[in-house]
């Protein structure tokens, strides 16, 4: 039930937003300020190739165009991709081994030189195969990609070493952004710290550690946009901050998410000068039990150690308080490769019963000589929702027996102890950008493969389970594949515990229009496309 | 004037009065109970959270760290006197608990640092010289560092817990108590008799216990009763910040900590009671240690 | 007299020394470093390769005996070296924020003067009276209570009113502009929290005055003067005061040196982008050469000021000025 709720909200979610949301109000004006929050202190540079943070989004995504992205009037959709630099989406060919973009003609860089496909090229170079110093965050989102030429001014060539559903999704990264092939050549370092591109606004200055301000790009290639005539980005680390900035009217939207008791202050507070929209976001919380240390090396001890969870019941009342909502599998909900309420039901962690399930626990631990087992769970300095959801699945364990210590570090510690395997069990995020299951869900992997994995583990039947599904191109064929290395990741030899799904819910004054929620913060945050109905 | 002769009766009257008004301990804290009535709150005030932290298992109607959903940040009621937090945890009980965690830590530290800094201090004023020299460099550094890397670095390393906390927030008070503990030493050792009794050949440990440590005590007395508010403050402030006691343990800072601050207008109840706490047994404990000083202190003492 | 002050300066030396001692060790105590805390910021994959590169750029694969002589001689020859984090000069990072921090200080400095000498005397001279007793209970409660939970009060409070008053809720700027550029914009912003910090401090301050006058209104110079016939006032103005001011002046200017690192909370409640939240900053990013030059100043200036204040009673004592 609450699986369909999760798609059917995520969908109506959808609808809601452009309904009563800040679209569909009229023509857009043009004019006016933006001034928006950034829940972070300033980001470490503003090289989108290099960071990994939304920091670095938020503050410079308005400067700078990209080939192609989620489309800006409905970000939320897991298909469906359209051109920023290119003219239309090609189809590949090749057996689907080759793409070819074309480029817009016109297009001039903020200093007034011409953006060519030279440009492109070069950049994706940088992002696909960084030359020696040179970093680039998500280099293996790319390892299909064998080569990327541009034979002439107006073309982009892709050529991949196999066909795969992976390729699209991964190209329309929100963090690939054209920068010009003159200045990578000469200093490829020099976009850490200075920003010139193309994109809907134009650099005007930056208040180290407290703001960031744009201007319009009166050369934008997208007709009529931008509307706004300025943005401005308030650096706020503290939610009661931005909470207040928007019930005062200082600023006027935030784009991460703020916690459902925020928006129940807001909305009861301002009434109609306040918007909602939200949506499922994609990224959750894992439990991750050490394999590497006794007895979480017995599959029984960490089946139990899911079937204590009571996750239907849990999820809607945390979701009062923190920003989780959906139960889902290893796949986000909102897309076709999830797994359905019934699918999900079949394995520990998510059965309707949770009396037998945390009879079925019990009885585990006692096989496993595991009763009253006391442990650690590593947990993150960070109340949104790491805090709040180890709480609640300690309060779970308790009910088996277990007895739990929360061991709550900084963000630094945090990530020394994962990846030195010290921990007992760990609560994790897996945060995505675009929607992309078949690269989202290579986090399950044994850690030979996938270095991200801090679950000392390995598993020949889960590579060779997750390859099948990968290279399946037929839609039907690749949903059974998924099923079967979720099931065996989840349910068989439980890996990893997944936890709901975090919610988004975004708060803006009613007088923003234009911007369209979806599943990640990363995403469609150029705001070419916004406008102010004041 | 002429000069009234005394009267024989009335002196021996005065002196009769003089001998049954005794310092007898009772008489004493009577006395002082009469003469100075705030200090008399404070103790009250603190006795009063001794006893809540000391009883909390009888006096807590709830678990302080079990969660109920179904009653999430909820308005104080009959059935939740001071109302609900956001994880439906009874504000009241974890009042109580509170209270044994900041007397626990509270005592902890300042005794702990009070310790420490007394043997210190009374070390490095009786020996001198190059000791003093290089222990007076130490308490500099220690007092003009930042607490929050002090406390960031003891929790990394050895993680969260009460007792880890206690230990961050006992190294800042070691220099100031070392500091006054030192400056009263030194008084007495500038006196002849320190030297008369080494040449003598008595041995360090009896000078130092016998001469100079009970010159220090009424200092070190009143330093104590100040380190124990400096350090449920100091406590509040770490956990404020995320470095302190962690979740679900109940502890005042903790409790004002983050959602506190969220949730500040739609359930206002979260962050006041604690933070009341706070000041009551702080203002409490500040209230005790004046009047502690005004009576010990033989230089106040005729105010 | 020099050769006291030259003893007070060498003497500082070594303090400062075990202090970048202190915070590099401290720092490197810290599991985690800022390359991991940077790459890894999204929660997702920190690519392995990527994070070596990092730390071999930014030195920390050295052996840490050669990491702490680097300190030390940058220092020596006043180069206070790249933030780790952001890759500006630590100089630039602290010369943007430290105005703000200073103009909360200053301004806490001023309420606490204006509020706190005059309630002292009064409370002093009205000795044992509900006014005494009313101005010492709020001196203690100002000292008892925790600045964040007021800042959060005050907010909590500015925003109700300023709702009831004016129908829609007020609060104070997020963003900083200085004084010069728009006056009342500036001070909208930094006066609560100047208030909020101030109000401690006055306290501190309070009790000392009190203190520091009752002590001497029992001097012998004091009864005289009242024997020869002059006015209470005159005496007060004339005499008290003036010798009262010194061991409130000397407390001004230690609680100063501490005000800049206890900004710290106070920053964070207002989202004020001064230099103790930078340090907050700096800890939990791990930018090791950030933190170590804010300890370092913190610590300057609490060695500075102790070095002024004990110089000033020096000159004052009469002994050791013609020494």
């Amino acid at each position: 039930m609450y699986l369909r709720t999760g798609l059917w909200a995520a969908g109506f979610g959808l609808a809601v937003a452009i309904a009563a949301g800040p679209a569909g109000a009229g023509a857009p004006k043009r004019g006016g300020t933006l001034t928006y929050v950034i829940p972070a202190d300033a980001p470490p540079s503003f090289d989108g190739h290099r960071e990994t943070t939304y920091a670095t989004i938020h503050a410079a995504a308005p400067y700078y165009s990209v080939l192609i992205r989620v489309p800006p009037d409905n970000p939320a959709s897991t298909t469906e991709f359209v051109c920023d630099l290119c003219t239309e989406m090609p189809k590949p060919t090749d057996d689907g081994k080759t793409y070819t973009f074309k480029i817009r003609q016109g297009v001039k860089f903020h200093d007034g030189s011409k953006l060519t496909a030279q440009d492109v090229a070069t950049s994706w170079n940088m992002i696909v195969f960084p030359p020696k110093g040179v970093t680039s965050a998500r280099v293996s989102y790319y390892e299909m990609i064998d080569k990327i030429e541009a034979p002439d001014d107006a073309t982009v060539v892709f050529h991949l070493k196999r066909p795969t559903t992976a390729f699209l999704p991964a190209l329309a990264d929100p963090y690939a952004w054209i920068y010009k092939k003159e200045i990578l050549e000469k200093d490829p370092r020099w976009y850490e710290k200075n920003i010139m591109g193309s994109g809907p606004f134009k650099f005007a200055s930056y208040d180290v550690g407290q703001s960031i301000k744009g201007v319009r790009n009166p050369d934008y290639y997208h007709e009529g946009q931008p509307y706004l005539d300025a943005v401005v980005g308030i650096f706020a680390d503290k939610q009661s901050v931005r909470v207040d900035a928007l019930r005062g009217d200082r600023a006027a939207i935030e784009f991460r998410g703020l916690p459902p008791s925020a928006r129940d202050q807001l909305v009861k507070e301002g009434g109609s000068d306040i918007a909602v929209q939200d949506s499922d976001w994609n990224c959750g919380n894992i439990l991750t039990p050490n394999h590497r240390k006794k007895p979480f090396d017995d599959v029984r001890v960490r089946r139990a150690l899911a079937l204590a969870i009571d996750q239907w019941k849990g999820a809607p009342a945390l979701a009062k308080i923190a920003t989780v909502r959906t139960v889902g599998g290893i796949v986000f909900p909102g897309s076709p490769l999830a797994a359905t309420q019934e699918e999900l039901q079949q394995m520990v962690g998510y059965w309707p019963d949770i009396e037998k399930s945390r009879a079925e626990a019990k009885r585990l631990l006692k096989e496993a000589g595991a009763e009253g087992l006391k442990f650690e769970l590593l947990n993150r300095n960070v109340d949104q929702p790491y805090k709040f959801v180890g709480t609640w699945v300690i309060g779970e364990w308790k009910k088996i027996g277990l007895s739990v210590e929360q061991k709550v570090v900084p963000t630094g510690p945090w990530f020394q102890n994962m990846r030195g395997g010290t921990f007992d069990v760990v609560l994790e995020a897996n945060c995505a950008s675009v929607v992309n299951p078949v690269l989202d869900t290579g986090k399950y992997l044994p850690a030979k493969v996938f270095p991200e994995n801090y679950g000392g583990y390995d598993d020949a039947k889960s590579i060779e389970l997750y390859e099948k599904m990968q290279t399946e191109t037929d839609p039907k064929k690749q949903r059974e594949g998924m099923r079967a290395y979720e099931t065996h990741t989840l349910d068989t030899m439980t890996h990893e515990i997944v936890l709901p799904y975090w919610y988004r819910i975004v708060l803006a004054r009613s007088y923003v229009k234009g911007w369209k929620i979806s599943p990640s913060h990363y995403l469609n945050q150029d705001l070419g496309n916004i406008w102010l109905d004041k | 004037m002429a000069v009234i002769a005394p009267d024989p009766g009335a002196a021996a009257a005065l002196a009769d009065e003089a001998l049954a008004r005794q310092r007898t301990p009772l008489n004493a804290a009577l006395d002082f109970c009469r003469r100075k009535p705030l200090g008399t709150i404070g103790l009250v005030i603190v006795l009063v959270m001794f006893a809540a932290g000391g009883f909390a298992d009888w006096l807590a109607p709830f678990d302080p760290e079990e969660n109920d959903f179904n009653a999430m940040m909820q308005a104080p009621s009959w059935l939740h006197l001071f109302g609900t937090d956001q994880f439906g945890r009874d504000i009241f009980s974890r009042l109580v608990f509170g209270a044994r965690t900041a007397m626990i830590v509270g005592f902890g530290s300042a005794v702990g640092g009070g310790l420490i800094g007394l043997v210190l201090g009374v070390a490095s004023a009786y020996f001198g010289g190059w000791f003093d020299l290089a222990f007076q460099r130490v308490l500099d550094v220690l007092m003009a560092f930042p607490l929050i890397i002090l406390a960031l670095a003891v929790v990394s390393v050895f993680g969260t817990g009460v007792f880890n906390v206690i230990v961050a927030i006992t190294i800042p008070l070691i220099p100031r108590c070392g500091r006054v503990v030192r400056a009263s030493a030194l008084a007495v050792r500038e006196i002849p008799y320190i030297d008369a009794a080494r040449a003598l050949g008595f041995g360090h440990a009896r000078i130092v216990l016998r001469h100079m440590v009970p010159n220090v005590v009424a200092p070190f007395l009143i330093l104590l009763s100040a380190f124990v508010g400096q350090a449920i403050l100091s406590e509040a402030a770490l956990s404020y910040l995320g470095l302190g006691v962690q979740e679900p343990v109940a502890a005042w800072g903790l409790m004002l900590q983050g959602s506190a601050e969220d949730y500040a207008t739609t359930a206002p109840w979260i962050a006041i009671f604690p933070g009341l706490a706070i000041v009551l047994t702080v203002l409490g404990i500040s209230l005790f240690g004046d009047a502690l000083r005004d009576a010990i202190d033989p230089k106040l003492r005729d105010r | 007299m020099h050769r006291y002050i030259i003893k007070r300066l060498l003497l500082a030396i070594p303090t400062l020394v075990g202090a970048a001692a202190l915070v590099f060790v401290l720092m490197r105590l810290i599991p985690g470093d800022v390359c991991v805390i940077r790459l890894g910021a999204g929660g997702t994959h920190v690519d392995p390769a990527s994070v070596e590169a990092c730390r071999q750029q930014l030195g920390l694969n050295d052996p840490l005996i050669v990491q702490f002589l680097h300190f030390l001689w940058s220092y020596c020859t006043f180069d206070f070296g790249i933030s780790m984090w952001s890759g500006n000069p630590v100089s630039h990072e602290i010369a943007v924020r430290l105005p703000v921090s200073l103009e909360v200080a200053v301004m806490a400095t001023i309420i606490a003067i204006l509020i706190a000498i005059p309630l002292g005397t009064i409370s002093a001279l009205r000795e044992n009276t509900w006014l005494d007793h009313m101005v010492r209970v709020l001196a203690i409660a100002g000292i008892a209570t925790p600045s964040f939970w007021l800042g959060i009060m005050s907010l909590i409070l500015v925003l109700n009113i300023s709702a009831i008053v004016t129908g829609k809720p007020w609060l104070p700027p997020i963003d900083y502009v200085s004084f010069w550029q728009d006056p009342l914009r500036n001070l909208s912003m930094v006066l609560l929290p100047a208030i909020t910090v101030g109000y401690r401090y006055s306290a501190v301050t309070m009790r000392i005055t009190r203190s520091a006058m009752l002590e001497i209104m029992r001097e012998d110079y004091i009864r005289t003067a009242r024997a020869k016939g002059l006015l209470e006032q005159i005496i007060v103005n004339r005499h008290a005061l003036k010798n009262a001011m010194l061991p409130v002046v000397t407390l001004i200017g230690i609680e100063f040196a501490f005000l800049i690192g206890g900004l710290v909370i106070t920053e964070q409640v207002f989202n004020l982008n001064g230099i103790g939240r930078l340090l907050v900053q700096a800890v939990q990013n791990q930018d090791n050469v950030l933190a170590q030059a804010l300890v370092m100043l913190v610590v300057a200036v609490f060695v500075m000021t102790n070095l002024v204040v004990d110089v000033l009673y020096a000159w004052l004592d009469p002994r050791i000025r013609f020494s």
